[in-house]
């Protein structure tokens, strides 16, 4: 049991550091007296970063060589991201992309797909953005209506809203989950779609949240026409494409667990700052367990990684540890707004953002609900709930839920 | 980064597992509950034949030569089946005489396990008690650690120990007691045989979980050996044991998660099987949550300790802080998810839940545990 470099690993670690010290002077500043502070000048700057660290062999690391990627592991990944922050650079912008939709793209698109969308996508020319989730298709994400009915020329026409969608207002893309077929169960007449985000009847409307600002977009579809060959893995198989993009997802959550910057440290220091409340019993108990909880996930993403060098994909309980982080930060922030007082809620106070920001985050990815049924389900072997949509064709399931009701 | 178990390490689980199982450690606590005169299976001999005894003890004076982590294998097995070992006072013991050059005489006999010691827990100085204390008999404060005298006239380590130290697990029936005075106000270790001692008296005690064996230690004067062990080490003791029991916990956890999970698939309301409600699901799940989170901290701990030595006051104590929380709530959720059967005495629920109540309040309790990862922390903070 160890946490060291193996020798090839510090090899790769020193010349990721090495890179990352020759070029910091080119990336974008975000933080302190110099930071950028316009949107689009931010996004313009964190898009050529991206691109440099796509040159420089710093993104795309899992990502198969023919792609553009380095063909290595998770494990270069971490020490990748690890020595990103380190240099206190950001890292790439289009994770989204990055991380999940262009490892699906590699597992289910075509060559022609490939080709052409990987390499602007890996180097932030192309940002995407992730069109799953609906007003009413989150936990039960198979329950999409975006409707995409197949023309007499092969050509698509999309109607539908998605929400929840990061990034969408500057993406160039998105890959869209939509209903090809009505008239079968709703796990089965799905099919993934490359939507243009500049085509004809793409409408994207910033989602402002409890703190003010908009992290999300709405984006709705009217009549929107799309090739024959925007569709990714096949008419029907949309559910198993989606499945692909969702375990990345968990691979994502299961390695970058401390990358939410809710650390116990920072936590500690606003506590530290109160020389009352630092001696207090209470405040103390509560730290101690908050910050408990968090140290936990820092080695659970160690465990995860562990298994991933074996080979292992990370199952659903990489969920627990978002749950972890989740509610320990909601409780960090409850706390110190208790020893801060309403200082702690000033217009721009950090922790007024992280307690805003919180609650949403709670269903991001997967609500705390739905990850618990799941774990329950497939880790624990529990019996899963009867449900009532089982076997029985989606355009007949809005009737049959009202006289369930 | 390799955090995964050696092959070694998972045929001594596996060892550890086989051989408990040939007792009935679960209908033996609680006849031990029922009975006061009933004695509990020695299953030290058991320990012996497998080496647990010189787990910790370097190859060169007899033991295993391994590390807190394999101990804590161990201690999760026993803590699976509520095994009454007492390796939670003879490990951390054995850890301080090892590193002390003059304490290596005692250890041959400890490593095969024909000695028995027991650690006189004594906690080192944090933000809020400042100085070196002991678990007190009763109530919040801290009671005082014991204090060392040279004996008059000699130049060696010779020395004089009096205190009192409460609910010492593992003390009645050692034959050493190893831990820390002050002498002079400076922390040492001590050696007190306890065979033929004047001075030395242990009073054996149960509280609510028979399987754990307790003693009242009084010295007065006790004649012992000072050790040169370094401070660390006296600190590390300390860490060292919340580790342990900490591990010891988490088996428990398992136990009380496996036991309910396999109850909520087989039970039965309303046409089906109780764990496909969300209420119940989620109740496990949350024992899942708290296992995982505990078990990574095992690994945090068992790593520092020899890894990061400036990490393992953090990693022992978060270990324990989670884990206790960890098995209280899964012997309570282990009691409700099996209804009234679960608080009845024909149940394993209610044993599970005893040593939850028990252990959360030894050695410092959780409570102090978690205290002190804030104080790390605070710590950190100030620093930075």
């Amino acid at each position: 049991m160890d946490l060291d470099d193996s020798p090839q690993q510090a090899a790769y670690r020193a010349e990721v550091r090495a890179w990352l010290e020759r070029h910091k002077p080119e990336a974008p500043v975000l933080q302190g007296p110099d930071a950028l502070e316009n949107e689009d000048e931010i996004v313009a700057a964190r898009r050529a970063w991206q691109g440099k660290l796509a040159e420089g062999g710093l993104a795309g690391v899992t990502w198969p060589k023919e792609y553009g990627g380095q063909g290595l592991g998770p494990i270069e990944q971490v020490i990748c991201n690890q020595e990103i922050g380190r240099a206190k650079v950001p890292g790439i912008l289009d994770s989204i992309g990055v991380g999940m939709l262009g490892p699906t793209i590699i597992a289910h698109g075509a060559e022609e797909q490939k080709t052409r969308y990987l390499g602007p996508m890996l180097h932030g020319d192309e940002v995407w953005c992730q069109l799953f989730s609906e007003p009413a298709a989150g936990s039960d994400l198979a329950a999409v209506q975006a409707r995409a009915r197949l023309q007499d020329d092969g050509s698509w026409r999309l109607t539908g809203q998605k929400v929840w969608t990061t990034n969408a207002q500057f993406a160039s893309y998105g890959l869209l989950l939509a209903r090809t077929d009505a008239d079968v169960p709703k796990h089965k007449g799905l099919t993934m779609f490359i939507v243009p985000m500049d085509a004809a009847g793409v409408t994207v409307r910033g989602l402002r949240q409890i703190s003010g600002e908009a992290e999300f977009n709405e984006v709705f579809f009217d009549d929107v026409s799309l090739d024959g060959d925007a569709v990714v893995g096949g008419v029907g198989n949309g559910w198993g494409t989606a499945l692909t993009t969702l375990m990345y997802e968990r691979v994502t959550i299961g390695l970058g667990g401390e990358g939410l910057g809710y650390d116990s440290v920072r936590f500690a220091s606003a506590i530290a700052a109160d020389e009352r409340a630092r001696r207090d019993h209470e405040v103390r108990r509560q730290l101690g367990e908050i910050a408990s909880e968090l140290l936990a996930v820092r080695f659970t993403s160690y465990r995860t990684l562990t298994g991933l060098q074996k080979g292992q994909i990370p199952g659903p309980e990489a969920g627990l540890a978002k749950v972890t982080i989740v509610n320990g930060a909601i409780r960090a922030g409850d706390l110190i707004a208790d020893v801060l007082g309403p200082a702690a809620l000033a217009k721009d106070s950090e922790w007024a953002y992280m307690i805003s920001f919180l609650p949403g985050l709670k269903s991001a990815g997967g609500t705390e609900e739905i990850l618990r049924n799941t774990v329950g389900e497939r880790v624990l072997g529990l019996p899963p709930e009867p449900r009532l949509d089982k076997g029985i064709p989606f355009s007949e399931l809005r009737s049959k839920e009202g006289a369930a009701a | 980064m390799n955090l995964a178990l050696s092959d070694e390490q998972v045929f001594l689980r596996e060892a550890a597992r086989g051989a408990l199982s040939r007792f009935k450690t679960l209908e033996a606590a609680r006849q031990a509950l029922d009975d006061d005169e009933f004695a509990l299976p020695d299953m030290w001999p058991t320990a012996c034949e497998a080496g647990w005894p010189g787990l910790l003890i370097d190859e060169a004076h007899g033991g295993a030569g391994l590390d807190a982590f394999d101990a804590m294998l161990v201690l999760g097995e026993c803590g699976r089946v509520l095994a009454g070992i007492p390796l939670l006072g003879h490990l951390p013991a054995t850890a301080i005489l090892n590193d002390s050059a003059n304490g290596a005489s005692l250890l041959g006999a400890l490593a095969t396990g024909e000695s028995r010691a027991a650690y006189l827990p004594v906690s080192p100085p944090g933000e809020v008690d400042e100085h070196w204390s002991a678990d007190p008999s009763s109530g919040l404060a801290r009671a005082a650690a014991p204090t060392a005298v040279r004996t008059a006239g000699t130049e060696g380590d010779g020395a004089r120990v009096s205190g009192e130290l409460a609910f010492v697990p593992d003390a009645p029936g050692a034959d050493l007691l190893v831990g820390v005075a002050l002498l002079d106000g400076r922390p040492v270790g001590v050696a007190i045989e306890v065979q033929n001692a004047s001075g030395v008296a242990v009073e054996a005690v149960t509280r609510y979980d028979a399987t754990r064996s307790l003693g009242h230690v009084s010295l007065t004067d006790a004649p012992a050996t000072l050790l040169d062990a370094p401070e660390a080490a006296l600190a590390g003791a300390w860490y060292l044991v919340q580790a342990l029991i900490a591990a010891e916990s988490i088996g428990s956890v398992e136990t009380a998660l496996e036991t309910s999970v396999a109850y909520a698939n087989e039970r039965h309301t309303f046409g089906r099987a109780i764990g496909s409600y969300q209420a119940v699901k989620h109740s496990l799940t949350e024992v899942l949550r708290q296992l995982e989170n505990g078990r990574s901290l095992l690994y945090y701990a068992g790593w520092a300790r020899v890894g990061a030595p400036e990490e393992f006051p953090l990693a022992a104590s978060a270990a324990r802080s989670v884990a206790g929380r960890a098995l209280d709530h899964a012997a309570r959720t282990m009691v409700s998810v099996h209804g009234g059967i679960g608080a009845t005495w024909e149940h394993d629920a209610p044993l599970y839940f005893r040593r939850a109540q028990l252990s959360r309040r030894l050695l410092g309790g959780t409570a102090n545990a978690t205290d002190r990862v804030a104080g790390e922390l605070i710590a950190q903070a100030s620093a930075a």
